[in-house]
């Protein structure tokens, strides 16, 4: 038996892994614990325009994210991503160009007539693709119930998987916080149908929408551990950005705001680490649905070997 | 001399942007930096465990408090980052405009009046205005950094002329150049003008090998303090033949 700890992405992608392959599972999140932080996430699958900040590993290994969450949730939209700059910061985007691969100068316009020439040119990811983080973290522990995985709130009854995030900070001593603000806003009057991600000096952000005139505009990154609610300047940067985009944002309801705190290795790439007889999953920082499942393959193979060599 | 203390090397890092923690520790240990910069406005007290990572590159740490827009603002970060920290040094940035990040000279020579006075050792990020530097000297200000340009425009050395002024009236006052610094060229350039330091973040924390643009930097700087040191020939209208020619033979 493999107790997972912690039902965010990275214990749920775990836990489908494991199941998969064939061990018995647990998922043990305790009651009262804080919501993971995943279910604030974009859910974005953007291996390459991560490449912008992120090593290679990233972007290599990410791209294997879109076939496994697309074989698993229903909802995966792959419409690329389109990246845009204001006029006055055409620098940054041709930046952006360079510090990333597989993409294609457009005419905004042509993937998105919404933005109505707003734009005179933007990059394009065909192979990106997003999806609803909440909706695809509730299909995956569907399926692990339906498979007889049990979740509880109990003492762990077999060997740890630990996939606390920010919580195994008790044992993971590098592990720290990396604060990250969202909002949702309701704006039936504008029509984007893929993730756009505005470069700007000061307030970067993107928008996925989430149908029915729902869009998630993110997100933050601030070294912090503080865990309140979003900050007056946080809503009004990304508001700020979002109405750089389409001024339509002015007239949206603000219909939700959240502050979530990315659990992160110094060198912000997810990790699995030993700990005795303890394996740790954690470090997804802004990589989670692009990187969880990735690094649940790797805990499936790192555990399928020891069972071979222990027989 | 910066407040008592004297720096081999005289590029000064900002901490911000980068990839991750771990590329910016390389970063600083590839320049060679000894100081390095860090904001705590907006990190606040949660952000401790950034803060650690800092503290174990060794560097001396100079808190900052980008993102303060009043005298209030700017006192109470400076005093946060005295405790956080436990050093008396503190950049003081009060920003008049959110927009272009021009400081508010006014707020700063009133805020780097009442830091003095409760000891710290201010450095305070101005423009290149000489009264402006001489009432921060009168506030207690015993460093000066003026801009090359707005802060993370790239654009270098924006008013040369102002800053070599800057220079010549204040020989004795140690001068940083901060903000504005896009390529190596540029920095060493502001230390052939006889500049103490120079102190930059994004040009680093955004090159697409931000380890190696570090060095770039680092070579720049200490470079440019060499070629100042050494003493930089002046221009000349003429040429002025480097071998010289009396003495050839005639052969017509």
């Amino acid at each position: 038996m493999i107790s997972v700890l912690g039902a965010g992405v990275a214990g749920l992608c775990a836990a489908t892994a494991l199941s998969e392959a064939g061990f018995d599972v647990e998922v043990v999140a305790p009651d009262g614990a804080p919501p993971p932080a995943s279910l604030l996430a974009g859910g974005m699958l953007a291996p390459f325009c991560e490449g912008e900040s992120a090593p290679d590993v990233i972007v290599e290994r990410g791209q294997a994210a879109i076939t496994w969450w697309r074989a698993r949730v229903s909802g995966l939209e792959a419409r690329g991503t389109l990246v845009l700059a204001p006029p006055r910061d055409g620098g940054d985007l041709d930046r952006f160009a360079r510090a990333t691969r597989s993409h294609d100068w457009v005419r905004p316009d042509d993937f998105e007539p919404g933005l109505s020439g707003r734009f005179a040119r933007g990059l394009f990811f065909a192979a990106e693709a997003h999806m609803d983080p909440v909706i695809a973290m509730a299909e995956l522990r569907d399926q692990l119930t339906a498979r007889g995985v049990r979740f509880h709130g109990g003492t762990p009854g077999g060997r740890i998987v630990d996939c606390r995030g920010l919580a195994a900070r008790d044992r993971l001593k590098d592990l720290r916080a990396v604060r990250g603000e969202m909002l949702e806003l309701y704006a039936p009057d504008v029509t984007l149908t893929r993730t756009v991600r505005l470069l700007h000096p000061r307030f970067p952000c993107y928008i996925v929408p989430r149908g029915q005139g729902r869009y998630m505009v993110g997100a933050t990154m601030v070294e912090t551990a503080r865990s309140g609610p979003i900050t007056a300047r946080a809503v009004m940067e990304l508001l700020s950005a979002a109405y750089t985009v389409h001024p339509g944002f002015a007239e949206a309801e603000l219909i939700a705001t959240g502050a979530g705190l990315r659990p992160s290795f110094p060198d912000n790439l997810p990790a699995l680490r030993r700990d005795g007889d303890r394996i740790h999953v954690n470090g997804m920082y802004r990589h989670g649905f692009l990187m969880a499942p990735v690094v649940a393959g790797d805990l499936v193979r790192m555990m399928t070997e020891e069972k071979i060599n222990a027989h | 001399m910066f407040y008592g203390s004297d720096l081999q090397n005289r590029l000064m890092l900002g901490t911000a942007q980068y990839p991750s923690p771990q590329v910016l520790r390389e970063a600083i240990a590839a320049s060679g930096a000894e100081v390095i910069t860090v904001s705590l406005r907006r990190e606040g007290t949660g952000g401790d465990a950034f803060r650690d990572i800092l503290k174990e590159s060794g560097c001396r740490i100079l808190p900052n408090t980008a993102g303060c827009h009043s005298v209030q603002e700017a006192v109470t970060t400076a005093q946060m980052a005295r405790e956080l920290f436990g050093t008396s040094w503190i950049k003081l940035e009060v920003i008049g405009h959110a927009d272009t990040l021009q400081p508010d000279p006014f707020a700063l020579v009133e805020a780097a009046r009442i830091l003095a006075a409760e000891g710290f050792d201010v450095f305070p990020y101005t423009t290149d205005d000489l009264i402006v530097g001489e009432k921060l000297i009168e506030a207690g200000c015993r460093v000066l950094m003026p801009w090359g340009a707005p802060i993370g425009s790239g654009q270098g050395l924006r008013n040369k002329e102002a800053l070599k002024t800057m220079r010549a009236h204040f020989p004795d006052i140690p001068l940083v150049v901060d903000a504005g610094i896009g390529a190596p060229s540029q920095a060493m350039e502001a230390m052939e003008m006889g500049f103490d330091a120079v102190l930059l973040n994004t040009a680093v924390a955004k090159a697409l090998d931000p380890v190696g643009m570090s060095r770039a930097f680092g070579q720049a700087v200490s470079a440019g303090r060499a070629a100042h040191d050494a003493g930089i020939m002046p221009r000349r209208d003429m040429a002025v033949a480097s071998t010289p020619i009396f003495g050839m033979a005639e052969l017509a």
